[in-house]
């Protein structure tokens, strides 16, 4: 069992700290009695501003578990906090619940939590290097990479690279220091090339739908070849997939031993199984760390751990079931292209094949600007449902389903929609909502 | 018509960030939905390129457009197409490639497939990102028998300014956003029937009669005058027509109303 100095977290050091946590939790109270939502990042700015070195001094002493990629952190984010709250006290984890995951998020989540002694952080794939400096992870979960929000986020290639610096510069375990591990999607090659700097590495094949971003070799310019079996390789140079330790194949997780260990949990679909085996793998160092043992008094198993994400049902309304005029209706959210594909995926493998489908976009600053990525969406998938288009870009929506040859209405207002959708339905059939960022918040405002 | 149309979506591995792959989609509906045998083919960067009658070239990063220009142009059957007449649209990162020069990602010059007489260098400042809106000149090729193209609409996403040189022409005038960047106030550039614009990704969902230019070159004789497309059938644009008002609109261009009637016209296609 490693054994770390400090199992509480240090108080902050020096006045200037001292006042920035302050003003951290004071603009956090204030921004909440206003009631702008949870006031998370006005807080961590103002706090920030005060002190630019503020996140390395909250986060000093705790244990730390980072969890970034393109689709899935949120969810895997509340799948490891929950898996290592079940230890024991829960408010002993602080978790970045709300989606705020760049660093004022982050300084507002510690700031509100000075007793937590681990902290699960949810980081926007642009701010990895930086979180992995100011923290100091024991865990870094990586889930997968592809395009994303391309007006304002950078292009994929680039993240990868600024990835592989900042995994290059990880401590090796030894001399004072016990490392850090990666958790990292052997299925997603970019991710693969990503952590293949980073000096310990558990590979999980986690899965990976969307190929599109990683048809060329990252490493030479060759191009990636994809087997039947989730394999993958260069047929240039020797990138390919690295050995994983464990494997997620349909509801389970299959270790590198041969042992097979099912994932039942509550959220729906592959990806989110996935996201479970990534949390689980990820939660087993931190719970030795804290000394958790299994029911035979050795470390905690896979399977303890398996047992416990069975608890989450929704994560910040996704996945979640709401009632309409008699009908349920489930709420899904899903950002870009491999989101969408997934969610897809999603609906052939539990939905009703009758459920109409109401599809909300919106183009905000948090969705990006730019719709061009609906047209990287298979939504010919969607061909023989009745679909609702609404959000602000509904029009948009419409000219695509149009040349996707699916039938569709277009509905101004996310209830408007629904209730279009469900006038178009038998009784008692569900309802499936789709939304990207802000539509799906949209919708949760509105009911 | 009885004509076997090819459109062909050029290297979509390398160039297909932004939804590029949208325009060859947009192309064979609108000739499919007229009754023309048309054959949507995606031709992967690895294989020699098909022949075909319409090629499209979308958007991508750096490295992967220094290495479709280099394919293409040692490969050579897009240059030879073009000589028999085939139409050409390049998209932001091809419509750089299919000029003379473009940059790389160290903003050294790549030589580029020369099919339009334009340069492109790295701009000094911020990258163009946003709405561009854009009247074409009345140089620019008409939309059918003495229909002039309207008003293109669409996003842009680029840090290259491209300069039109002599032997081709620019496409249209910019009325908001940044276009070519050059300082001319213009957008894309047409020569014979290859054309080239910085209204990225699905270009052609907002700018149908840019989508009918382009298959009515396609479909006529290679011979023709570029300004004697064949004429076609029109389509139930209200959905398309609708987005293009609400854009407008949305970016405060002059002469944007009533999207909204435009919409209560859109009907189910049952
Ligand atoms: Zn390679």
């Amino acid at each position: 069992m490693t054994v770390r100095p400090t199992a509480r977290p240090l108080p902050p050091t020096g006045v200037r700290a001292s006042v920035a946590v302050a003003a951290v939790s004071a603009v956090n109270r204030l921004s909440r009695a206003l009631g702008r939502g949870s006031g998370t990042v006005a807080g961590g700015r103002a706090g920030l501003a005060l002190d630019p070195g503020l996140l390395t001094t909250l986060a000093r002493g705790r244990r730390v578990a980072l969890v970034s990629g393109t689709n899935g952190k949120t969810t895997t984010t509340r799948l490891l906090a929950t898996a290592l709250a079940g230890a024991g006290d829960a408010s002993s984890v602080v978790t970045n619940e709300t989606g705020s995951n760049m660093p004022a998020g982050h300084v507002a989540a510690l700031a509100d939590a000075p007793d937590a002694t681990v902290a699960v952080l949810e980081v926007d794939e642009g701010y990895l290097g930086r979180l992995i400096e100011e923290t100091h992870p024991e865990v870094v979960v990586l889930l997968n990479l592809s395009r994303d929000q391309l007006d304002r986020i950078a292009e994929v290639r680039m993240l990868v690279d600024r990835w592989r610096n900042a995994l290059g510069r990880l401590p090796v375990a030894g001399a004072g220091s016990t490392g850090t591990l990666v958790v990292a999607n052997a299925d997603d090659p970019m991710v693969a090339y990503a952590a293949g700097t980073a000096p310990a590495v558990r590979w999980i094949g986690a899965g990976q739908v969307w190929h599109d971003d990683a048809v060329g070799c990252p490493a030479c310019g060759g191009r990636i070849t994809y087997a039947d079996d989730s394999r993958w390789a260069c047929d240039r140079c020797d990138f390919a997939r690295p050995a994983v330790a464990a494997d997620v194949v349909g509801d389970e997780l299959v270790l590198a031993d041969g042992t097979r260990h099912p994932i039942r949990i509550a959220l729906p679909g592959q990806f989110n199984r996935a996201n479970a085996a990534m949390a689980a793998i990820a939660a087993l160092p931190l719970l030795e760390g804290v000394g958790e043992r299994g029911a035979d008094g050795g470390p905690a198993t896979i399977d303890l751990v398996l047992g416990r994400l069975a608890s989450v049902t929704e994560v910040a309304g996704r996945f979640s079931t709401i009632s309409r005029a008699g009908h349920d209706v489930r709420l899904l959210l899903a950002k870009n292209p491999a989101g969408w594909t997934a969610i897809f995926d999603l609906l052939d493998e539990t939905g009703d094949a009758g459920s109409p489908v109401v599809l909300s976009v919106n183009a905000r600053i948090a969705d990006g600007l730019d719709t061009s990525w609906l047209w990287d969406v298979p939504f010919e998938r969607l061909a023989g449902r009745s679909v609702v288009a609404t959000g602000d870009r509904r029009l948009d929506l419409g000219v695509r389903l149009r040349y996707a040859e699916v039938d569709h209405d277009v509905v101004d207002g996310p209830l408007a929609a629904l209730d279009h959708a469900l006038g178009r339905s038998d009784a008692k059939v569900p309802v499936e909502f789709l939304g990207n960022y802000t539509a799906f918040a949209d919708l949760r405002r509105a009911r | 018509m009885g004509q076997h149309l090819v459109v062909c979506v050029v290297y979509p591995d390398l160039l297909g960030t932004y939804g590029d792959g949208g325009n060859g989609l947009i192309l064979a509906k609108r000739a499919a939905w007229r009754g023309i045998d048309v054959e949507l083919v995606q031709a992967p960067s690895d294989r020699p390129l098909p022949e075909a009658d319409l090629y499209t070239i979308g958007g991508g990063e750096d490295g992967p457009q220094v290495r479709a220009a280099t394919t293409l142009a040692e490969e050579g059957t897009l240059a030879r197409r073009v000589e028999e007449g085939a139409v050409v649209l390049g998209v932001c990162a091809g419509f750089q490639l299919i000029g003379r020069s473009f940059p790389d990602a160290s903003d050294r010059p790549q030589e580029g497939l020369g099919l339009l007489d334009l340069t492109t260098r790295k701009g000094s400042g911020a990258r163009a990102v946003g709405e561009l809106v854009a009247t074409p000149f009345a140089a620019a090729p008409s939309a059918g028998t003495g229909v002039s193209l309207p008003r293109l609409t669409g996003f842009e996403n680029h840090g290259g300014v491209s300069v039109v040189g002599p032997h081709a022409q620019p496409l249209a005038r910019v009325e908001l956003g940044v276009g070519n960047g050059g300082g001319d106030g213009t957008e894309g550039a047409w020569s014979g029937r290859v054309l080239g614009t910085y209204l990225h990704g699905p270009v052609l969902a907002r700018n149908t009669a840019l989508a009918d230019l382009l298959l009515g070159w396609a479909l006529g004789r290679a011979s023709a005058p570029v300004d004697a497309v064949a004429d076609l059938e029109p389509l139930d644009d209200y959905e398309e027509l609708a987005l293009r008002a609400e854009r407008l609109e949305a970016v405060g261009a002059p002469d944007a109303h009533g999207w909204r009637r435009v919409l209560d016209r859109v009907r189910r296609r049952d």
